[in-house]
């Protein structure tokens, strides 16, 4: 039952070969026994996951079922799901049980899905490796002395641990790619506005997207299917004629134009990581691909666009965590001023507390057009490269991230270094166009590679189609850590 | 450019977050690091660039004049004693310390 797809399951279901009751008690278990070593959620709460079980059984029974229904899927502790604790990873919200949902949990329900449990995550989203939890770091279950990525780092330890079916992430630089590319799963985060993030627990606006993290293409197609749609709760939710993000899967790829940036294969690059991804393009030529080099010229200019975008965002998003109404308070404090300084200092990590600095200084008074406004517009550089390249190609290919993953506590101590290993996704959301990752092969210490694949804007289906098509050609997306 | 300890203080000032000297000597060296990265993009000539604020150029959507949002308070409030520690409701209020003396 581990190895099913999504699709599998929804047939089992449906044919009463297992129940969802079953299946979900399946995975508490497994949870239950190797949770405590891989900390990948934050939360479980089996009666709560079985009721909604029970409540599928009987859609299932009524053959009423979607094709989610009675499917146990982790949800990132970054989504408000009523009636959980939803703690973003930090213990500024330790004790804050949502009273609604977000819009991606209101989808799940509605189709029948269960809730698994809320998944462990870099604080507030903002990290790479999962290690500024205030829950502990996730353990990467191919390697226990590496980190899974992050910020989505315990979903994506999940899926590969097989400890759910599917889980959700959001991608605010590389939150969804790079873990999956770090775990040996597939991601996806989609084109900015297409799932409303009403109820998402907003770090840095004009980049934050929630989307599917799985074990294939195929059950990506399924999930979007679900999470994606208008949502007038959101603001910067797009209105489009629905899709079926799986219509393209079963396309060949004769024809398909890859464009490889020759800036993602350049100094930086780790020669195991750049030899997986050379031998997928090899293979997506035998399946009838054709390649072409293109440029992203400033791209390089990414990381350092993010560090003054990302944190402006986020230092004036965060300015809600009060301590008022509520979520974290100081036990002691003074005056009102000092309730609101020591709370924030006490309930706030390390990481978080340096991105707010960094975002109220460039937007403080005299800085303004000098880092915010110069940043933006180098935005549009970066993403008018993108543009450009699309007149050459149909998707661009390149590495998820410039190494397997690496050491747990290895780049503590310089913010710089993590920020670096999510040089190759950052330009993506900068962009606002769709990017995953998918399993390419393995490679130094046998940890897994990721292949980014990123489409033009709404080109969701299309990368999906290249993503199943590797995937029905080779096996990595199927391989599973030792348990 | 390179910030110090005074810039440091005032900004968390303005974050509203605690800061010892200690602290603040760390994030000075650690801020200083990330600016010196961030000072790769001042050379970029952007003369005649519009901004990007949004990924997608489209309007902000606008929607009717009307209230939309229903009044909640019993129910968030009723959720305050679950909060253990803070924070504190009385009489359908949240409570801070007096602002006004």
């Amino acid at each position: 039952m581990f190895e099913s797809s999504l699709q599998q399951l929804g047939s089992a279901l449906r044919a009463k070969q297992i129940s969802s009751v079953e299946l979900t008690q399946l995975y508490l278990d497994r949870i239950a026994s190797l949770n405590p070593e891989l900390n990948a959620y934050i939360t479980i709460s089996p009666e709560v996951s079985l009721a909604q079980a029970r409540v599928a059984d009987a859609r299932l029974a009524a053959g009423k079922a979607d094709a989610l229904t009675g499917i146990p899927i982790a949800q990132k502790d970054i989504f408000c799901a009523k009636g959980w604790l939803t703690t973003c990873g930090s213990k500024m919200l330790h004790n804050f049980v949502s009273p609604y949902d977000a819009h991606v949990i209101a989808r799940f329900n509605d189709a029948g899905a269960v809730n698994l449990g809320k998944t462990n995550m870099d604080e507030f989203a903002m990290g790479s490796s999962n290690e500024t939890s205030h829950y502990g770091p996730v353990k990467n279950p191919w390697d226990q002395a590496r980190v899974p990525g992050g910020s989505s780092g315990g979903s994506a330890c999940a899926i590969a641990a097989r400890l759910c079916a599917a889980a959700t992430g959001t991608d605010t630089g590389g939150s969804i790619r790079q873990p999956a590319a770090l775990c040996g799963i597939s991601g996806l985060k989609p084109t900015y506005g297409v799932v409303s993030r009403y109820g998402m627990i907003a770090f840095a606006s004009s980049l934050d997207q929630a989307g599917p993290m799985g074990r294939s293409a195929e059950d990506l197609a399924l999930l979007l299917n679900t999470m994606a749609g208008f949502d007038e709760r959101d603001s910067t939710s797009l209105q489009r004629e629905k899709e079926d993000y799986a219509r393209d899967l079963t396309k060949p790829l004769n024809g398909l134009r890859i464009g490889l940036p020759k800036e993602f294969f350049a100094e930086g690059l780790g020669s195991d990581v750049a030899q997986a991804v050379e031998a997928a393009i090899a293979e997506y030529r035998k399946l009838g691909a054709t390649t072409v080099e293109i440029s992203l010229p400033n791209s390089k200019l990414s990381v350092p666009v993010y560090y003054v975008l990302a944190p402006a965002e986020a230092s004036s998003n965060l300015s809600r965590f009060d301590g008022v109404r509520y979520g974290y308070r100081a036990p002691e404090y003074g005056d009102l001023a000092d309730m609101y300084e020591k709370s924030r200092a006490q309930g706030f990590g390390a990481e978080v507390k340096r991105r707010i600095m960094i975002g109220t200084y460039v937007l403080s008074h005299g800085y303004y057009d000098a880092y915010y406004l110069q940043a933006q517009k180098i935005r549009r550089l970066i993403a008018q490269d993108f543009t450009e390249a699309f007149r050459q190609c149909d998707v661009i290919m390149g590495p998820t991230a410039p190494s397997t993953a690496f050491k747990l506590g290895e780049k503590g101590d310089d913010p710089v270094q993590m920020y670096l290993s999510d040089i190759y996704t950052i330009a993506v959301n900068l962009a606002g166009l769709p990017g995953m990752s998918i399993p390419c092969g393995f490679g130094a210490n046998n940890m897994p590679v990721g292949l980014q694949i990123i489409g033009n804007y709404f080109g969701e289906a299309r990368m999906l189609n290249a993503a199943h098509q590797y995937q029905l050609a080779t096996g990595w997306h199927s391989r599973a850590p030792q348990a | 450019m390179s910030l110090n300890n005074a810039d440091v203080r005032k900004v968390a000032r303005l974050a509203r977050l605690a800061m010892s000297e200690t602290e603040i000597e760390t994030a000075r060296s650690q801020l200083s690091g990330i600016f010196a990265l961030i000072a790769e993009m001042q050379a970029v000539d952007t003369r005649g660039i519009a901004p990007m604020s949004h990924a997608q150029d489209v309007s902000q959507r606008l929607r009717e004049d009307v209230v939309t949002e229903t009044n909640q308070r019993e129910l968030f409030q009723s959720l305050a004693p679950k909060y253990k520690g803070a924070p504190q409701v009385e009489a359908g209020l949240y409570l801070v310390p007096q602002v006004i003396e």
